[in-house]
């Protein structure tokens, strides 16, 4: 019998309100939804019994589209408006994208980000992703007939912070509420860890359609550290397909060039790749435009043609072996993740290289959604029992351009986020009123090298001599991996601030524009919602300010108590009419009337668990 | 208690440069366990600020505790003894000579096991440093006599990361 969950009190204002939150594995190839049922996580299947989605959308005029196996069955026939592996142009502009000569669609050139040119017009990364992550909420809310109250994300632990800016605005465009973005091994880490309650340290790797990744984490009781993680966001299981298809058009005369051929011959590569997982041999029989392909590739030949890649993996994995300060005599477990890691070459190489028979038992397709779905349940507040806490690290180090093209690097890769670092900077020439800040994410010395994520400027410095002025720049990360950065001149205290987001992710405009012209929900639908939304929201601000007031009321002074208690009096007014904009609005004066005493509340919170420690040890 | 509370306060260690490494890390865990977003993911955007300055704070303290050199400095710094690294660049003559020595040995070294013996070299050296560290701080209590050693550390951190990422090259 499933026992019935009690949360502590302040843990969730009202114990009978179960919120739906889901977690979601965005994936190259193929994504899922997962959710928590009667405290067990399981992938949602949709209506035919199917837990994966592939990840493909099909644009057939302005309208109309398909997602999911139907745009899958159309790949060939339609390759130029269907769109597949999207996940590698997130945040990418036209000239990071390898073989884009080789993709089966049209890429546009765009400021920031690629665009795909498709039927229904050009078509940006984020919202072809957003097309798959609305069709896995509906499913979820189909499942529970509920409204997803939050969703935690999957994005490859090396994905940079455009890519990670750009995935938060796809689940914004499809509706979702973005508990977290968490990465992938990580996820997968959870669900691995809960399931065979291990301790120790473990290896995650991670080898996906697109992208491959390897982390090294600790877990001890309820902890997952990450101590170091590493990879290539750019390599996966398409790029052996394209390696093998390679290799098979080189057993013959073919010239392989127009896209329906090249689709076709993918699509072969990739079929053939999955059959050589269960056999030695297998035939690749193919009618090209330009001619017949009949042949048999086996194993050897396959892993062969595809060493090069595996080779760049096993160097990632040495680097953050050595970057996370263990040994491979340290590694306790090695988890496999991603149906990459089915090929059966992958899983003895990674064997050798730890000197242990890598862990398979959990589904490397549905491990990841599986883990994010319990980390969702816990952050929305459903669970209360078997917590558990995630200290994850930021994959890349970021810094500043300095004279002469060259990187300051201000935070280190692989620190333990949310974190802050500042570093002081002055200026160059006498009388100089102004600095250009250019914010660069990598690990190479010079600018060229690195991924530029913003450049801003900070203005209205008084005029000094070079060298006088003490500019202190300081990185905030976030727990999401997302950076801000702000700058302040020390002697004036001249300010500027950015959220890493216009030179590569979307400005709020754009995303509102896009929701503008939405394809998800009808505008009706919208509005409904959003007064719904706006009530529920209404309704959990005034519990919460409740029992933050019965527990900790007396740190208020009297005219801040007043303050708070004008707000509540104002939200419960205006909360049972039909303006959602005008609920909004008090419920954001309730939330900047609590602000201080949320802070004063943690600081007292956070004495007493201090406190409590000391009189442990005595 | 408040953001503002130095390291040791807010992780309930002595203040002293000797530290069991497990300790540090135990109580990190615990204070993350308070603090953390994670932890009021459902509790409104102020809480979230707040958990996340404290997470940041707590993040600092952890790493500046962690790594002996940084500990070293920040006890330096409590008591009124900054080290001041970019400003005061004085040197013995002697390790300006090694200095000199491991940046040529480094120019000259291309094998695996030459980089590794030059590796070998720049921990022992660190281990004594950590150890004159350790007297000043912990039994002298001469915090000015700590700032010498904890300035030659830095130099060796420095060029421990420049071995380190010939290290990475050579993979």
């Amino acid at each position: 019998m499933a026992l019935l969950q009690i949360s502590e009190p302040g843990q969730s204002p009202n114990p009978h309100a179960r919120r739906l939150a889901v977690g979601i594995d965005l994936g190259t190839t193929h994504s899922l939804v997962a959710a928590v049922r009667n405290g067990v996580a399981e992938c949602l299947p949709d209506a035919q019994g199917r837990v994966i989605l592939p990840s493909v959308v099909r644009y057939l005029d302005a309208q109309r589209r398909q997602i999911g196996y139907d745009a899958l069955a159309q790949q060939t026939s339609d390759p130029g408006n269907t769109i597949a592996s999207v996940k590698r142009l997130m945040g990418r502009g036209l000239a990071d994208i390898a073989h884009a000569e080789r993709l089966p669609y049209s890429l546009v050139a765009t400021p920031g980000m690629v665009k795909v040119r498709t039927i229904a017009g050009e078509k940006s990364p984020v919202e072809v992703s957003a097309e798959i992550l609305a069709t896995l909420r509906f499913r979820a809310e189909d499942s529970f007939n509920d409204d997803v109250y939050g969703a935690v994300i999957t994005v490859p632990a090396y994905f940079d912070d455009a890519q990670r800016q750009a995935t938060k605005d796809a689940a914004q465009l499809a509706g979702l509420n973005v508990l977290r973005l968490i990465n992938e091994p990580t996820a997968a880490a959870i669900a691995y860890g809960l399931d065979n309650a291990s301790e120790g340290v473990y290896a995650v790797y991670d080898l996906g359609g697109g992208t491959f990744d390897i982390s090294i984490l600790r877990l001890s009781v309820g902890v997952f550290e990450v101590l170091a993680t590493g990879g290539d966001s750019a390599l996966g299981g398409d790029d052996y397909d394209r390696a093998l298809a390679d290799w098979i058009v080189a057993q013959t005369p073919l010239q392989v060039s127009s896209q329906e051929d090249q689709a076709q011959l993918l699509a072969a590569a990739r079929a053939c790749k999955e059959a050589l997982s269960d056999s030695e041999i297998a035939p690749v029989e193919l009618d090209l435009s330009v001619g017949r392909i009949d042949l048999s590739v086996n194993r050897s030949e396959f892993e062969a043609a595809t060493a090069i890649l595996t080779a760049r993996t096993v160097q990632a994995v040495r680097r953050v072996l050595r970057d996370s300060g263990m040994g491979k005599d340290d590694i306790q477990g090695v988890v496999m993740v991603g149906g990459s890691t089915r090929m059966p070459h992958i899983r003895t190489v990674v064997g050798e290289f730890f000197g242990q028979t890598p862990l398979t038992n959990l589904n490397p397709d549905e491990v990841v959604a599986l883990g994010a779905a319990i980390q969702a349940n816990q952050l929305a507040g459903n669970a209360s029992a078997n917590d558990l806490l995630l200290l994850d690290v930021i994959p890349l180090s970021l810094g500043l351009e300095t004279m002469g093209g060259l990187v300051e690097r201000i935070v280190p890769r692989n620190q333990t986020i949310p974190t802050a670092m500042a570093q002081d900077f002055t200026t160059y020439q006498d009388g100089q009123t102004a600095l250009a800040l250019h914010v660069v994410q990598g690990e190479r010395d010079l600018v060229a090298d690195c991924r530029s994520l913003a450049r801003f400027e900070l203005r209205g410095i008084p005029p000094m001599v070079a060298g006088a002025a003490r500019i202190r720049v300081t990185f905030t990360v976030d727990a999401d991996g997302l950076l801000s950065v702000a700058a302040r001149e020390q002697v004036s205290g001249v300010e500027a601030k950015i959220e890493v987001k216009p030179s590569y992710g979307l400005s709020d405009a754009q995303i509102a524009d896009m929701l503008q012209s939405s394809f998800s929900t009808a505008e009706a639908d919208m509005r409904a919602r959003s007064v719904v939304e706006a009530r529920v929201d209404a309704q959990r601000m005034l519990l919460a300010t409740q029992s933050a007031l019965d527990a900790d009321g007396d740190l208020l002074q009297g005219a801040e108590r007043q303050a708070i208690d004008a707000a509540m009096d104002a939200l419960r007014a205006v909360a049972p009419s039909d303006d959602a904009a005008a609920i909004e609005a008090h419920n954001k004066t309730l939330a900047q009337a609590t602000e201080a005493f949320a802070a004063q509340r943690m600081n007292r919170g956070i004495a007493q668990a201090l406190s409590g420690k000391n009189i442990a040890a005595l | 208690m408040n953001l503002q509370t130095d390291d040791f306060v807010l992780f309930g260690l002595t203040p002293q440069f000797t530290q069991e490494s497990v300790a540090i890390d135990a109580q990190w865990k615990r204070l993350q366990a308070q603090a953390h977003p994670d932890k009021f993911a459902a509790q409104g955007a102020a809480a979230q600020r707040v958990a996340m300055q404290w997470s940041v704070r707590i993040n600092e303290a952890y790493r500046r505790l962690k790594d002996p050199l940084t500990r070293a400095a920040y006890l330096c710094e409590l008591h009124g003894q900054p080290i001041n690294a970019h400003s005061n660049t004085a040197m013995p003559g002697s390790f300006l000579v090694q200095q000199i020595e491991w940046r040529e040995a480094l120019d000259e070294s291309h094998t695996l096991a030459e980089l590794e013996a030059l590796m070998a070299s720049v921990q022992a050296t660190k281990k004594v440093l950590l150890h004159a560290c350790a007297q000043a701080l912990d039994v002298q209590h001469d915090f000015a006599a700590a700032v010498l050693p904890v300035r030659c550390l830095m130099f060796i951190d420095k060029f421990a990361h420049d071995l380190n990422q010939r290290l990475d090259a050579l993979e």
